[in-house]
Formats: structure tokens, sequence, C-alpha cells
């Protein structure tokens, strides 16, 4: 138990940084309402364009910047074989995600790994320095609730949201869905890309696996975020806040069962079960309110 | 005023399920027309308005507005000269977004869409000022989520839109068919106003052979693709359902094999 403990810190700190990854599934997942698995890749996209970037010299706050925009370019590309190729949204994002395997291998000059140390570079998060690690994480995630509050809430944002929320409405409104789709997987991506150029620094490497499963973690943090804090945050920048909870609430539960004994090996399989039957619990829910109905208040509801 | 020149459209060509929806339509609607629509199900009505909102594109023909060439505009954005409401209460509306939101996006129908606040003070106001005379509450809810209300509120709502900043055309796609009777005659009621007030022009599709011929100022009957019956002014008021049953028998040399607008007398 005492292991566990002294490994909250460091769960909070990863558990932070994949929040803010999943701040950019809940843009896709919840605002456009579609399932976006190019994460997978542009999560690792960000991490390889970190690294390349600062071993070459380049600024740290323009190497963030620069994996931003390269998830962007990933986010533009689903977008594009989405919307102008006409495949549906979940299979457009499986194919940019194996692209992105190959072009991750490519920033990264072929080799699956490489290492960005905090001894010679100096980083704004890292696993040696966890308290200052949660403060830059943090600080990260209120810009970025703020800076996504502002954006919903002007008319851009509105008609990005009318599009994930009804499409003929929407273009019956005069609004361009496709492009609103493209716009919405851009951003939703640059932001995922980069959450990974952060957590490239705290882990103090880039690997070409390190996205692997992301959609589902992020997913893990939307649904936690929503049943634990759903009838508390309302307002659009706490459920976001809520989602950043999910992140951390969801590490805190894998260090504790890895403590407990689970074997790593088996974490994914782990987290894609209770995933699903965190995804599977609103089904339920409305199956059983069915059944309800029809059997109990047959005449009460017949009119309806 | 609308144009609709010769315009075909044949869904599914060259398979088993071709169907020819219009069969080389014209049709002409002077300004401040109020078209009501009607015909058997597959005459085409549907397809026709769809097919000037831009959900469709026709095969051969062309559509104008005002003299805008708008055959080939993609539905987004010819929507800026077009308000409409569907058969559907909840296709109108964005049931996750506010009343407010709502309205603020039909509020910018035809302006591009900017990093500008979405909703005005000003503007708040103006919706509280046009939702009072919908006699439904709505002026004090302006922030609850639409998903909320009911059917016959939704469709109040999405006329409202629809009506707020004057489209060149308003299209009614049997926008009172999936109410209740008292909540449709209400909707109904409001279409007329709003039509009225703001001089618009307007096409009504409908299965109610008693609306077609109360509402509007022209009955127009397709069948097959094509109008088989214009009928205005006086001549209109003074029809009756018979004589509409009788004259779409002799017209279309077929009787009128729709339930529908039998039962709906």
């Amino acid at each position: 138990m005492s292991a566990f403990i002294s490994s909250l810190p460091g769960a909070a700190a990863q558990g932070i940084i994949w929040g803010i990854m999943a701040i950019g599934v809940y843009i896709t997942y919840k605002i456009l309402d579609i399932a976006d698995l190019t994460v997978d890749g542009s999560f690792g996209t960000g991490g390889a364009v970190m690294v390349v970037c600062m071993t070459s010299g380049i600024n740290i706050g323009l190497s963030m910047f620069l994996a931003f925009l390269a998830g962007c370019l990933a986010g533009l590309l689903t977008g594009i074989f989405h919307t102008k190729f006409g495949i549906p949204a979940i299979l457009a994002g499986i194919l940019t995600q194996l692209a992105l395997y190959s072009v991750n291998l490519r920033i990264m000059s072929g080799s699956a790994n490489m290492p960005l140390s905090v001894m010679k570079y100096n980083l704004l998060l890292s696993l040696r320095k966890i308290p200052k690690s949660i403060l830059v994480a943090g600080i990260f995630v209120l810009v970025l609730i703020a800076l996504l509050y502002w954006f919903f809430g002007t008319e851009l944002g509105h008609s990005l949201r009318a599009t994930g929320c009804n499409q003929a409405m929407a273009r019956t409104n005069g609004i361009h869905t496709e492009r609103n789709k493209i716009l919405g997987l851009m951003l939703s991506n640059g932001i995922v890309a980069l959450a990974g150029s952060l957590l490239t620094q705290y882990q103090g490497f880039a690997d070409i696996n390190m996205g692997r499963g992301a959609i589902v973690i992020g997913l893990a943090a939307v649904i936690i975020g929503e049943v634990v804090f759903g009838k508390l945050f309302k307002n659009f920048a706490l459920r976001l806040l809520g989602v950043v909870f999910g992140g951390i609430i969801y590490y805190a539960v894998i260090t504790l069962v890895l403590s407990l004994g689970l074997n790593a090996n088996d974490m994914k399989l782990f987290s894609a079960l209770v995933v699903a039957v965190f995804l599977g619990v609103p089904h339920w829910k409305k199956q059983l309110m069915q059944k309800k109905r029809t059997g109990k208040g047959e005449t009460k509801h017949a009119g309806n | 005023m609308l144009v609709i020149k010769d315009v075909y459209k044949t869904f599914h060509p060259g398979t088993i399920n071709e169907k020819k929806a219009l069969n080389g339509i014209n049709l002409v609607l002077e300004d401040g027309d109020f078209v009501t629509l009607i015909g058997g199900n597959g005459a085409g009505k549907s397809t026709l308005l769809n097919m000037v909102a831009g959900v469709h594109i026709p095969d051969a023909g062309a559509i104008l507005l005002d003299g805008i060439n708008i055959t080939n505009l993609p539905e987004y954005k010819r929507a800026k000269y077009l308000g409409r409401v569907f058969q559907d209460p909840m296709m109108g509306t964005a049931a996750d977004m506010w009343i407010e939101e709502n309205l603020a996006l039909a509020a910018r129908r035809g302006q591009p869409r900017t990093l500008r606040w979405a909703i005005t003070r000003k503007e708040r106001e103006e919706f509280r000022e046009i939702l009072k005379p919908l006699g439904l509450g709505l002026e004090n809810r302006l922030s609850t989520k639409v998903g909320l209300l009911s059917g016959g509120q939704r469709q109040a709502l999405t006329l409202l839109m629809a009506a707020m900043r004057r489209p060149k055309l308003l299209l009614l796609d049997e926008h009172t068919a999936a109410l209740d009777p008292k909540t449709a005659a209400t909707v109904l009621e409001l279409s007329d106003r709003f039509i009225e007030e703001g001089h618009l022009t307007a096409m009504m599709v409908t299965h109610n052979m008693k609306d077609a011929i109360v509402h509007g100022n022209r009955l127009i009957m397709m069948h097959e693709g094509q109008v088989i019956l214009d009928i205005r002014g006086e001549e209109k008021k003074k029809l009756t359902v018979e004589e509409l049953l009788e004259a779409f028998t002799k017209a279309s040399g077929a009787e009128f094999a729709n339930d529908r607008a039998l039962l709906s007398k």
C-alpha cells in the first residue's frame, strides 16, 4: 500500500498529461460525435516531433508548437479521408493511424525509440521533478480549457457544436459541415500531439508505440469524468476539467491495480474491458427503462 | 421569384429500384406566393422541395431564385436564401444546444462564422421579443436545452428560426404531419402569421387536402413528377375537397390511391 501511495504523485502527473490528450478526444467524441482513432498515431507524432526538434536545437516553445501543428496535419488527413473520400470516420482514423506509424518512424529517422534527456535539455516536465511537472501540466490544462471555452463560445465554435449535434440543421442554417468536421479533427489531434510532446518530456523519450491505446485511455477519461463529475460540472469549462480529473482517476486506478499485483502485460486487456463496460452502461440503462415502461406503465404511456 | 425550369431527377438510375421522381417539371413562384403542394405518395413533392433546398442536385434543368442560378449550389451556400422546416420536429434544431444558441445560429445564416462572440446581449433581448408572440413561454427559457422541449415547441422554434431573417423562400415539408391535431393547428397558424407579416414567398407540402385549400393563395397538385393542377386566387378559395379529388382523377387519369390524403379530408 505504501508503494501505491508513494507512486500517486507520478500517477497524477501522468494522469494530467493524458487528461490533456482526453480533452482532444472530447472534442471529436463528444462535440463532433466522431470516434476518431487517429489519436493513437498523432499522440506519437507529437512525441516524435518534440524529440527531433529539441535535439536539432529548436527552442522548447517552438518545438511544442510544431508538435501541435503536426497533430493538426494528421487530423487534416483524417478529415480529408472522411469528407472528400467519403470514408466512414472510424475507418478514416484507422487509415491515418496506420499511415502515421510509418510517418513517425520517418520523423525519428527509422528508430523506434529516441531519448530526450532532462540532463541535456531544459525540459518543462520530467519524471525526476514530479511536483514541478504536476504544476506545469496543471497550468497547461487551465490555459487550454480557457482557450477552448472561449473558442466554443464564438460563432465558429457554435457552428462546430451544431455540426456535431445535427448536421441537417447545421447545413440548413448555412454551416459548412464538412469544413467544420475537418477543423474539429485538426484541433483535436493538435491537442493530442501537444499532450504527446508533454509526455515525451516527462518520460524522457519518444517511442513508436507510445500512442497505442490512446483512444481507449481518452475515452476512459471522458467517461469517468462524466460519471463522477457529470452531476456537479454542468458548465463547459468544468466539464473539460472533469475530463482531466477523469484522466487522473484512471491513472490512480491503474497504479492501484498494478500495486495489487496485476501483471503489467494484462493492463491493456483490463483497460479495454473497463472502458467497454462503461460504454455499455448507458445502453443497458436505456434497455432497463424500456422494459420497465412496457412492463408496468402500459396504459399510462400508451398514448406516447 | 423562384423559377424551376425543366427539372429532371431519377433516383437509382439503371437499377431495379429506378424511380423517376421529377419528370421535366416547370414552375414559377411569384414574390409573395404561398403555394400549398399536394399529391400522392411518390408524386415528387418532397423531392422538389429538397431539390430547391440543395439536398439533391437535378439531373437536368435549372433552378433560379431571384435571378440567381442555384441549381448546383451546395446546400450550405444556398441556405442564406432559404428557410426550411422539416417533417421531423427533431431535425430543425440542435437538441444539445440552448434555445438562444439555436436562434443565434439561425440569425447568422448566410454570414461567415467568425471568432466573434456567438450571442450578443442585444440579440438576447431581440430573441426574447420574437419568442413572446409564440405564446409558449419560451422567452423565459432562453438557456434551456432544445432537447427538453416538446415536438410542437421545437417545430414552432424551427419555424421561427426559418422565418426570422426573412428568407427569399420558405420551404415547409409536411411540417405539421408529426404533430397532434391541436399542436398542428397552432404551428399552421404561426406559419400563416410569419408568412403574412414577413411578406414571405413560401411553399408548403401537405397531405391534408383541407389545409391545402385553406392556407396559401395557390394550390399545386403533383403527379408522377409533374404539375397536374395549378389553382390560384378566387378559384382556390371556392375549392372543396371533393372537387379537388375529382380534378385529380380527371387530370391524372387515375384514382387518388392515397389513404392518407383521403383520411384527412
